[in-house]
C-alpha cells in the first residue's frame, strides 16, 4: 500500500528498503512474530490436550510407567519443595509474629500463616518448585527425543507419541501434586510455628489453636482441587513445549525455557481464576 | 509390487523440495536414492513413512508395515535394547498384550541374532558403539515383519569396516524379509554393494534413474559429477 503512489520501480524499491529499516517496522514485525508464536503454542497445547484426553479411553500406558513418573514427580521433588515452602512460611512468621504479638494479636499468627499456606503459598510455591525441577526436566527430555528423531521413530512404529509420552507423566503429575502440596503445606505450617516461637516466644499451643480456629474444610478442598489442576497443567504444558522443539541443542534450550515460562504463567492465571471463583 | 511413487510433489515454505518424482521398487529389491544434501532424499522417506504429508502425487504400497532406520539410529536412550526392539510389540495399540514375556524374549533374540548381536538385551544404547546402535535399530525396524524398509543414510558416521558390515546386513535383511527397500546414501560403496537400482535427485527433480552399472557408465553430467566427486559440473552447492 505504501508504494501505491509511485510508478517507478526503482523508487518503489528504495521506499521499501527505507520502510523496512525503520524501528517501527522492526518492532511491529517482532511483535507480530511473538503473537504468532503465542497463538500457535496455545493451539498446539489445546490440540495435544485433546489428543491426550482422547487416548485415555484405551489407557495407553502401564502402571509401571505411572509409578516411575510418580516417584520422579513426588519423591525427587520433595526436598526442594519442602525447603522452598518451609522457608517461605518461616519468613512470613518471622515478619508478622513479632509485630502481631506486640499488638496483642498473637492468637492470630497461626491462623494467618496456615491460611496463607493452604490457600496460596503452599500450592504456588510447590508449583514453582515442581516446574523448576520436574517440568523443565520433562520438557528437555521430550525435546531431546524430538531433535534426535526418537519421536519420529515412535511415530514410524505406529505408536502415538502423545499417548505414550504424555499419559504416564500427566497422570503422575495430577495425582502426585496434591500429595506434595499436602506435605509441603503441613511442613510450612509447622515451620511457621517454630519460627513464631523463636522470634516472639509464641507458644505452640496458642499457634496451633489459632490454626484450627482459622482453617476450614473449604480451604482444604480448594487447595486440593487447585493442586490437581496445577499438576495437570504443569505436566501438560511442559510436555507440549518439549514436543514443539526443533533445531538441535539450541531448540532443546528454547523448549525448556518456554516450558518453565508458560507453566509459571499458566499456574498464576489458574490461581487467579481459583481466587476469583472460591474466595471472592 | 512393493512400492510405487507417482508424480510426488512436496513444498516447504513455498520452496519446491520434490517436483514430480516417480519411481517403483519391487518386493525383494533395493533402490538407492542419491544426491546432494538438501536435494529432497530424506523427504522422500519421510513422505513414504507418513511422517509428513505430500502436497500431491500418489504413494502406493503393498500394505503391511513400513519400517524406517534413522540416520543416527534414533534408539530410545531411556530403554534397554530389549525394550527398544520390542517397543512396537509392547506399545502399539493393535499389538499390546498380544505377546507374552517369553514370546517377546524369543522374538527379540531372533532379531538380534539376525543382526549378529546376540545377548545384548540388557544393555542401554549409550553402552553400544555407533555400528552396534545401527544394527539394533535394524532389529527394531524388522520386528513387525515390515513389507517396506527405509534406510536414511545407514552408513553415515561409521568407519569403512562397520559400513561394509551394515551394507551386508541391508542385503541380508532384504533376503530374509523380501521387503522392498529404499536406501538414501552418499556413499558409492553402499550403492555398489546393496542397490538394484539408483535414483538421483537434484533440486527436487529426478536427474537419473537406472542400475548401479548405468550410474558409473552413463553419459549424464549429473552422474559423472557425482561419481567423480567433482566440484565442476551442473550441480552446485547452492542448488
Amino acid at each position: 500500500m505504501y508504494v501505491k503512489f509511485f510508478n517507478c520501480g526503482k523508487i518503489q524499491h528504495k521506499v521499501k528498503i527505507y520502510y523496512k529499516a525503520t524501528y517501527t517496522y522492526k518492532i511491529f514485525k517482532m511483535l507480530q512474530a511473538e503473537l504468532i508464536t503465542f497463538v500457535s503454542t496455545l493451539g498446539n497445547i489445546a490440540f495435544m490436550c485433546l489428543e491426550f484426553l482422547k487416548g485415555l479411553k484405551s489407557f495407553p500406558t502401564s502402571l509401571k510407567s505411572i509409578m516411575e513418573q510418580s516417584a520422579r514427580y513426588g519423591v525427587s521433588s520433595l526436598p526442594i519443595t519442602l525447603s522452598i515452602v518451609g522457608m517461605t512460611s518461616i519468613i512470613i512468621a518471622m515478619q508478622v509474629a513479632g509485630e502481631m504479638v506486640k499488638q496483642g494479636g498473637g492468637n492470630y499468627v497461626g491462623m494467618l500463616v496456615a491460611i496463607l499456606m493452604i490457600r496460596e503459598e503452599g500450592v504456588i510455591m510447590a508449583g514453582f518448585a515442581i516446574i523448576s525441577m520436574i517440568g523443565s526436566s520433562m520438557a528437555s527430555e521430550i525435546a531431546t527425543m524430538k531433535v534426535t528423531e526418537q519421536i519420529d521413530a515412535i511415530k514410524v512404529l505406529k505408536v502415538n507419541p502423545i499417548h505414550y509420552l504424555f499419559t504416564p507423566r500427566i497422570i503422575a503429575g495430577t495425582i502426585m501434586m496434591p500429595l506434595v502440596v499436602i506435605v509441603a503445606s503441613l511442613f510450612g505450617v509447622v515451620g511457621g510455628a517454630v519460627a513464631s516461637n523463636l522470634v516472639s516466644g509464641l507458644t505452640y499451643k496458642a499457634y496451633f489453636d489459632s490454626v484450627w480456629f482459622g482453617l476450614n474444610m473449604h480451604d482444604l478442598n480448594v487447595c486440593l482441587l487447585k493442586s490437581l489442576f496445577f499438576g495437570f497443567t504443569i505436566t501438560l504444558v511442559s510436555c507440549c513445549c518439549g514436543m514443539e522443539a526443533k533445531d538441535g541443542a539450541k531448540g532443546v534450550g528454547i523448549a525448556t525455557t518456554k516450558a518453565v515460562v508458560w507453566s509459571f504463567v499458566s499456574i498464576v492465571i489458574l490461581d487467579l481464576i481459583f481466587a476469583a471463583i472460591f474466595f471472592y | 509390487m512393493g512400492i510405487e511413487v507417482k508424480n510426488l510433489v512436496k513444498t516447504f515454505d513455498k520452496k519446491v523440495i520434490l517436483n514430480d518424482i516417480s519411481f517403483k521398487v519391487d518386493d525383494g529389491k533395493i533402490l538407492s536414492i542419491v544426491g546432494f544434501s538438501g536435494s529432497g532424499k530424506s523427504t522422500v522417506l519421510k513422505l513414504i513413512s507418513g511422517l509428513i504429508e505430500k502436497d500431491s502425487g500418489e504413494i502406493i504400497t503393498t500394505g503391511g508395515d513400513v519400517a524406517m532406520v534413522f540416520q543416527y539410529s534414533a534408539l530410545f536412550d531411556s530403554l534397554n535394547v530389549f525394550d527398544n526392539i520390542s517397543f512396537a510389540l509392547q506399545e502399539r495399540k493393535d499389538l499390546r498384550g498380544k505377546y507374552s514375556k517369553k514370546e517377546l524374549e524369543k522374538i527379540v533374540a531372533e532379531k538380534l541374532d539376525l543382526v549378529g548381536l546376540s545377548g545384548i538385551e540388557k544393555k542401554y544404547p549409550s553402552e553400544l558403539s555407533g555400528g552396534m546402535q545401527k544394527r539394533v535399530s535394524f532389529a527394531r525396524a524388522i520386528v513387525t515383519e515390515p513389507k517396506i524398509i527405509l534406510y536414511d543414510e545407514p552408513t553415515a558416521g561409521l568407519d569403512p569396516i562397520s559400513s561394509t558390515l551394515i551394507e551386508d546386513y541391508i542385503v541380508r535383511l532384504k533376503n530374509e524379509t523380501n521387503a522392498a527397500s529404499i536406501v538414501v546414501t552418499h556413499q558409492m560403496s553402499t550403492i555398489k554393494r546393496t542397490a538394484d537400482s539408483v535414483l538421483m535427485l537434484y533440486n527436487g527433480h529426478a536427474v537419473f534413474e537406472g542400475t548401479p552399472e548405468d550410474l558409473l557408465k552413463a553419459d549424464n553430467p549429473y552422474t559423472k559429477q557425482f561419481v567423480n566427486a567433482s566440484i565442476e559440473g551442473p550441480m552446485t552447492m547452492k542448488g
